[in-house]
């Protein structure tokens, strides 16, 4: 019988190794390119925005010429509205998610919430943008002023208004992160804890919760960081682009007055300042330095939030991890 | 006459820091049926796997000695795994027919290799289903997904699929432990029917079925090998005494 | 002798308790109704909205002109170009990313060492989480005027500057998405493939594609949608004139853009505001109809894929 191996299987027999190598070598550098491309984006970003950032810039207040001054006005604008917006959005968006896989069972209502969630989160940022001028501010808030009797104080584009906003905006992203955290808690716990006669909510408050914590905090900063760098749907809810005087009322305590946002009036942002830096600009040259350091700013503050947000993943991954093996 | 097919040389396997297989020697005798016999983690596995170096895939794996198939060491720096693959077929333990019709599943490896003439398809489908005896129970049903097929027949047709390639030496990996007796039975049927053409090397749990099958039987134990000789001996009388109490259940 | 219990295992379940058991439950479900209200909300609003802007200029207008000038003395409100805007910029950007995404997707989940995925993956996912705001500013910045240059263009602002944009931005989803369908196809089959002397590309191509396919073009159609609804890239990139035409190199307007350009500006209450939401409602319905065939398309996979198993 003739020896097929001797034939075959050197490679300077065959051609499919060398093909195959090239293909496989192609979709490397294809990829490769494509990540390369990433880190030089980035790179730009650091690399024309690093110089400018000192502590003037980061506190300071802008000058009428955009190429002047600082940005303190629009990163405290931008702590403003998400500090709101996450006070609305994570309670509802947690209870949510408790209720969608502690109590519901598969049940009209259960599809009809995951539908809801799902169908929401598809929803384009413009589009609630636009639904929150008309519903937020045209209809609550001038609902609001008649009845107040508050003239047009929260019929207008506000601070309030643009939290809101962007809460229905990230309310998806919290409900299904809280979700699959809430899931991934062995049954076994609740089990036990039921078996131990504590009821459904005493189970869920000192049980669930605590074990499901990163998981949460996942979701929060997740939906935090989207929030900041939205910038269509808070176009025209309130954001300015040039306000000198931080958004603050003054709570008057007669021996002390507290600082408070003042959830009625117009703000600063760094994602809107960035857009209107980069678009309105008379001297693109000029301005230029001052605009990659406001990306810059923006850049670094969203990255942090999605690192941390990715640490607490795979730590609670790995906690997750440890109790099913010891199951 | 006997001709060897595979010459094992002091092989050794690690996998990361851990060695499955230490210093095993064995020939494997062509057109034979050898049966890799042993307790669970003893390196059967392992050891099968390296002749269609299947073993390069698993991260951290590492080995020592040679492995020659017709006197071609096949870790040889200019060997082409890929084309060894096709000389040296391989059944898995769980049948992994791909989620298409019987058909596809048969013609799938040929077409990628070439061949493009339909009849000439056709042709190679129906001789390795013959081989396989399950002509007559897929030949009406040939464009039905292969997935409805009942667990035993998907692994006759594994077993057809891994024929399809026209290899020299077969390799199965437990075949039958999934399966109901009858099945096993008739796998174990078509094994006296294709080691006519083929060199098969079985790795199995079941001690009957490695008496029943095999021409050679080889028993390994914590990566080494223990004892390798015609079956007959090995089951009636045994050299060594750890294989006889393995082999009467004493341990494993 | 009587045993002797706890006090409180001889307690019954008073009504009581009971009462907050149902209380607790109830105060969840409200809050889980919350998305099911603001969905139906967008949806009441938008169409309330929209069918004044119906009653107020005529759907005919819409669709019967080839013109947007809703600020003109004779305005015109159709949105034929607005579409041919969207489309301008969202399928090219489509096409780009979905063979880049696919590609990197494929070199995650088939070809990447654990190593380097664990470092790529993590990155990736930081990356797409940057504001979409800054790749417009950049593609703005230091695209427009290479891209000019390098196509020729006659404008510094156009669908493909806009779509490169997109593309940026689409790429990791696309990737991530066909990462997960090309990862859920049982190893198993791989290994089936490897044994019958297939090669490693032959096997991509030929087994792990097909079996995830669904899953891949799910990830596309998705992708499709989020570059229909992208404002800020567009808006900045795109040139923003309501322009009909098919060519790539001139400056179009998309749906996003153009409400995002003129609800600022526009009289609460007047045709142009209505009109807005007319467009609004539009992209919400097309948006709508693509998430869910989508969705369709990743139930069907899972279903699939279960079978396999």
């Amino acid at each position: 019988m003739e020896n097929r191996f001797k034939g075959n299987i050197k490679k300077e027999n065959s051609s499919n190794s060398i093909i195959d190598n090239l293909l496989i070598g192609g979709i490397r550098i294809i990829s490769f390119s494509v990540i390369i491309i990433f880190i030089l984006i980035l790179g730009k970003i650091f690399y024309e925005g690093i110089g400018v950032i000192n502590w003037n810039f980061l506190t300071g207040i802008p000058k009428s010429d955009i190429s002047k001054g600082g940005i303190g006005p629009a990163i405290f604008g931008t702590m403003a509205v998400s500090i709101i917006m996450l006070i609305l959005a994570v309670p509802v968006g947690i209870f949510s998610a408790i209720y969608i896989s502690e109590f519901a069972k598969d049940t009209f209502w259960l599809r009809l919430i995951r539908a809801s969630v799902n169908s929401l989160a598809g929803v384009p940022s413009i589009v609630i943008g636009l639904f929150g001028f008309g519903f937020f501010v045209l209809f609550i808030g001038k609902s609001i002023d008649n009845i107040l009797q508050t003239g047009m104080l929260f019929g207008q584009p506000a601070i309030i208004w643009a939290s809101a906003t962007l809460a229905v905006l990230v309310l998806p992203t919290i409900i299904v992160t809280t979700t699959e955290a809430l899931n991934s808690i062995p049954l076994t716990f609740r089990q036990a804890s039921l078996g131990l006669g504590a009821s459904k909510w005493q189970t869920i408050r000192y049980i669930i919760l605590p074990q499901a914590r990163p998981g949460i905090l996942t979701g929060v900063i997740l939906a935090l960081s989207r929030s900041i760098g939205e910038t269509a749907p808070i176009m025209f809810l309130g954001c300015a682009f040039f306000l000198p005087n931080l958004p603050l009322a003054y709570l008057d305590l007669s021996f002390v007055q507290i600082p408070i946002i003042n959830p009625a009036d117009q703000f600063m942002h760094l994602a809107y300042h960035i857009f209107i830096l980069a678009t309105q600009s008379s001297n693109p040259t000029l301005t230029a330095p001052f605009q990659y350091g406001t990306t810059l700013v923006l850049v670094l503050i969203t990255l942090l939030l999605n690192l941390t947000a990715i640490i607490f993943r795979f730590r609670f991954r790995k906690i997750i991890e440890v109790v099913n093996r010891n199951q | 006459m006997k001709e060897v097919k595979i010459k094992i040389k002091n092989l050794s396997v690690y996998f990361n820091y851990i060695q499955a297989l230490n210093d095993v020697s064995l020939e494997i005798f062509e057109n034979k049926v050898t049966c890799l016999i042993g307790p669970s983690g003893c390196g059967k596995t392992s050891l099968l796997r390296s002749l269609n170096r299947m073993n390069d895939m698993i991260y951290g794996f590492r080995m020592k000695g040679e492995v020659l198939i017709d006197d071609i060491d096949i870790y040889d720096k200019d060997i082409d795994v890929v084309n060894l693959r096709r000389l040296v077929g391989m059944v898995f333990q769980q049948s992994n027919l791909f989620p298409k019709s019987i058909y596809d599943n048969l013609i799938f490896a040929p077409k990628i290799l070439g061949v493009k003439d339909k009849s000439e398809l056709e042709e190679i489908a129906e001789k390795v289903c013959t081989q396989t005896s399950i002509w007559d129970e897929v030949k009406d049903r040939l464009n039905e997904s292969a997935l409805n097929l009942s667990a035993g027949q998907q692994q006759r047709l594994c077993i057809a699929r891994a024929l399809t390639v026209n290899p020299d030496i077969l390799l199965m990996d437990e075949p039958s432990s999934s399966l109901d007796p009858v099945s096993t039975s008739k796998i174990e049927d078509l094994l006296f029917d294709l080691k006519r053409n083929y060199t098969i090397l079985i790795v199995t749990h079941n001690m009957q079925q490695a008496a029943r099958v095999s021409d050679y039987t080889a028993y390994l134990y914590l990566g080494q090998l223990v004892e390798y000789d015609k079956t007959t001996k090995i089951f009636t009388n045994p050299a060594n005494k750890q294989t006889e109490d393995f082999l009467t259940g004493r341990f494993g | 002798m009587t045993k002797k219990y706890h006090s409180f295992y001889a307690k019954k379940r008073t009504f009581k308790s009971t009462l907050v058991e149902k209380a607790v439950k109830y105060f969840f479900f409200l809050n889980g109704m919350i998305s099911v209200l603001f969905l139906v909300l967008i949806f009441l609003f938008l169409f309330r909205e929209a069918f004044s802007a119906i009653s107020n200029i005529g759907i005919n207008e819409f669709f019967k002109n080839v013109e947007w000038y809703p600020t003109s003395e004779d305005s015109r409100y159709s949105i034929i170009p607005l579409i041919l805007g969207t489309l301008l910029t969202a399928i090219p950007a489509t096409i780009i990313s979905s063979f880049l995404g696919i590609i990197l997707g494929i070199y995650l989940s088939e070809i990447a060492s654990g190593r380097t995925r664990e470092i790529i993956k993590p990155f990736i996912e930081i990356f797409a989480g940057l504001p979409t705001v800054v790749i417009g500013f950049l593609i703005l910045a230091v695209g427009s005027t290479f891209f000019q240059e390098l196509f020729n263009a006659g404008t510094r602002l156009n669908a493909l500057l806009a779509a490169f944009g997109l593309s940026i931005i689409l790429i990791p989803t696309i990737s991530s998405l066909t990462e997960d369908a090309l990862r859920a196809v049982p190893n198993n089959l791989r290994m089936a493939s490897y044994a019958l002397g297939i090669s490693k590309f032959a096997m991509i191509k030929n087994v792990v594609i097909p079996a995830a396919i669904s899953g891949v073009s799910a990830g596309i159609i998705l992708g499709f949608g989020r570059a229909i609804g992208e404002t800020m890239i567009v808006l900045m990139a795109s040139g923003n004139a309501a322009e009909l035409t098919l060519n790539l190199l001139h400056s179009v307007r998309t749906i996003t853009a153009t409400i995002a350009g003129e609800l600022g500006e526009v009289a609460i209450g007047s045709p142009h505001y209505y009109s807005l939401f007319f467009i609004g409602t539009f992209l919400l319905i097309i948006t709508f109809i693509i998430n869910l065939i989508s969705e369709l398309i990743i139930e069907r996979m899972r279903k699939k894929l279960k079978k396999m198993n």
